[in-house]
């Protein structure tokens, strides 16, 4: 056991407190929270002043069936190794989140999705078992057992420590992506190509600092895997140091944004990419959240319904007059697809854009916020650090349920967190 | 033509990490280690990776009784025949001064116990014409520290044995690639705290393979070792024997 400071992806929020990392879940009990790789941006995997498990060498694959393409593992293991590993076998997991990085246990446990949302759903809709331990208890659950499921899916790792799952992987043709790239001109342009793709593979960038007629305007890039010759991976960068406060301020963002957007031919183009790259962009740059500095920054991401997308142009005005966007901002439509009481997901447009975490991003965050309870639309608890309890749950109408079989397991609330504490999410109301 | 692994030591965290990126290239892998129902855990992820087979075996570094069966299975699987050798342990300093009679196992589980079995399985590879043998060592056994001088000493053996079998088995065209790791996160360095130029043991599995591939013969890593131990070996003695590094 050693005394560790760590912090959630972002940066901002930071817990200092023993961090257990056992190779074996034998002789582990639920006595404290389960944590993965921290790709969350928050606080969801901190427990400030107490005990966590690192189960990031919990990592194996324990059975694999080729032929129905079933996938047992420990869920430390981490779901760019899985695609490394299985594609070139012709499988993928179903759902790959923005990192590779993140780990199986806690894909489940945030219920992520990905690029395929809109056809495929949330990950935990590809999972068919789930073992947990419970207290001193390891128990196999299913979807039959339909509260424990809905209440372990998406749901923060509170109803015992996720130590194994099945996952049903999806056909890959080889380990390639061949991937369209289309600038959208403006909101509407980009909305339009959004609602008419039908690729497999489907994700917006967004430049978060257009303003004007440029609103809006982004690539909107579509994949589908395919097989060939394979380029060689350049090796992974590193940011080997906290940039300074400057590095992303707002006439650099402004002119990388510009240069990314024309990287794309007016009239789009289509290219063979490694599925490494395609699914996980940043993950070549290791570290990358140091480019905000010490401070960190903080990642706005929020769904609103599907005839809500006025109320989002609205909150993209907002962010882009405001100058304190930075590069990575990300627009997509999903599907309705949700497997958990807690699922981030539903039927309508997401938005993400990062901030760096200075006061003024805090207020245009919590404005953010405000719009988005008014479009009928909801945070993800992946990425928030800011938000409050009372908003929280008006945006999740299962909240109740999902805190009552967290109650029923985990009754003594060893298993809270920086994020449950905050948010008070384990009091019904 | 497959490659065929055999890996002592198999439950370390290096071995494991080993025996991923030799299964994902493909190989037969004969998993050799004490705890059978870890190694039957390393090999069900092995087979998923790619493993053409997997073979979980007995091996105590203190039982040779328990050699010949490993090197039996490997030749069964045919192929190329290698060795990667993690075994080791590493009791405190004063867990030995406290009890010398651990010294013995110290011995054998890091330098009699691997190089007997290596020695079984040189005419082999001799016979082959070719292979490979990956020797773990340490940097702990290029000088004796007041700290681990007993897990070092054993180190250092190894080193001056697998020195030997280079020389013995280079000129039949094996390859033996002496590793020499400081300190990795594993669980073996886990309670020890932050340690310098610490590395990981994926990239040490990474450092291995570029070292095989280029037919290194001592590879230190993380690389900075190197340089590190060169001037700590150069420490006159009387100098030395007053520092406590």
């Amino acid at each position: 056991m050693t005394k560790k400071s760590y912090t959630g992806w972002g940066r901002a929020l930071r817990a200092n407190g023993d961090l257990t990392r056992p190779d074996s879940t034998k002789n582990m009990t639920a006595n404290a929270p389960a944590i993965g790789n921290r790709r969350s941006y928050g606080d969801a995997a901190l427990n400030d002043a107490q005990n966590a498990i690192d189960m990031t060498r919990i990592d194996r694959i324990i059975s694999f069936d080729r032929d129905a393409g079933l996938l047992t593992v420990q869920t430390g293991i981490t779901l760019g190794e899985l695609a490394r590993v299985l594609a070139p076998q012709g499988w993928l997991p179903s759902v790959l989140p923005g990192t590779g990085f993140a780990t199986v246990g806690g894909a489940i446990a945030m219920d992520v999705h990905g690029k395929n949302h809109h056809h495929k759903g949330s990950f935990c809709e590809h999972v068919t078992d789930i073992t947990l331990i419970q207290g001193n208890e390891t128990r196999k659950i299913t979807p039959k057992n339909a509260g424990l499921w809905k209440a372990t899916c998406g749901g923060l790792g509170q109803t015992g420590i996720i130590t194994e799952a099945t996952l049903q992987l999806t056909p890959a043709k080889g380990d390639l992506m061949l991937v369209t790239e289309q600038r959208a001109v403006d909101w509407d342009h980009h909305i339009a190509l959004l609602d008419s793709s039908d690729a497999p593979y489907t994700v917006g960038w967004i430049d978060a600092t257009a303003t004007g007629t440029l609103l809006g305007r982004g690539i909107v890039e579509e994949g589908e895997t395919c097989r060939g010759l394979r380029p060689t991976l350049r090796g992974a960068k590193k940011i080997p140091f906290d940039a300074p406060h400057w590095a992303l301020s707002a006439p650099i963002v402004k002119a990388f944004n510009a240069a990314y957007y024309r990287r794309v031919p007016k009239s789009g183009r289509t290219v063979v990419r490694p599925i490494q790259d395609f699914f996980f962009p940043l993950d070549k740059i290791h570290d990358w959240n140091r480019l905000y500095g010490k401070r960190g920054f903080h990642q706005f991401q929020c769904v609103v319904p599907l005839d809500q997308s006025g109320a989002l142009r609205a909150m993209m005005e907002t962010i882009a007059g405001s100058g304190l966007a930075s590069p990575l901002a990300v627009l997509k439509r999903m599907g309705p697809g949700r497997a958990g009481y807690m699922s981030f997901p539903m039927e309508g447009y997401t938005l993400a854009v990062d901030f760096p975490n200075r006061p003024q991003a805090r207020d245009l965050i919590a404005r953010l916020e405000k719009a988005t309870v008014a479009a009928g639309g909801r945070l993800y608890l992946a990425k928030d650090a800011l938000s409050s309890g009372a908003a929280v749950k008006a945006m999740y109408p299962d909240h109740p349920k999902w805190a009552a079989v967290a109650a029923k397991a985990d009754p003594d609330g060893l298993l809270q967190t920086d994020m449950t504490r905050r948010l008070s999410l384990r009091t019904p109301t | 033509m497959t490659d065929t692994w055999i890996i002592l030591g198999a439950s370390s965290t290096i071995a494991k990490a080993f025996t991923r990126s030799v299964a994902e290239q493909g190989a037969n892998v004969v998993l050799a280690g004490r705890r059978m129902d870890d190694l039957q855990a390393t090999a069900a992820d092995a087979q998923a990776r790619g493993a053409a087979s997997t073979h979980p075996v007995m091996f105590d570094a203190r039982d040779p009784a328990t050699f010949q069966t490993i090197i039996d299975v490997a030749t069964a699987q045919g192929g190329t025949i290698n060795c990667a050798v993690f075994v080791g342990s590493m009791p405190a300093q004063d867990a030995i001064d406290a009890d010398p009679a651990i010294l013995d196992g110290v011995i054998a589980d890091s330098l009699t116990g691997p190089a007997r079995f290596l020695q079984m399985l040189a005419p082999v590879l001799q016979e082959n014409g070719k292979g490979s043998i990956v020797g773990v060592g340490s940097v702990a056994g290029d000088r004796g520290r007041v700290g681990n001088y007993v897990y070092g000493a054993a180190k250092a053996g190894f080193a001056t044995y697998l020195s030997g079998l280079r020389n013995a088995l280079g000129r039949h065209g094996v390859h033996v690639l002496t590793v020499k790791p400081g300190p990795v996160d594993t669980a073996m360095t886990e309670g020890l705290g932050p340690q310098p130029f610490m590395t990981t043991a994926d990239a040490v599995v990474a450092d291995i393979h570029k070292a095989l591939g280029k037919k290194r013969n001592t590879l230190y890593t993380k690389w900075i070792w190197w340089p590190v131990m060169t001037v700590i070996k150069l420490i006159p003695e009387p100098i030395f024997k007053k520092m406590s590094i």
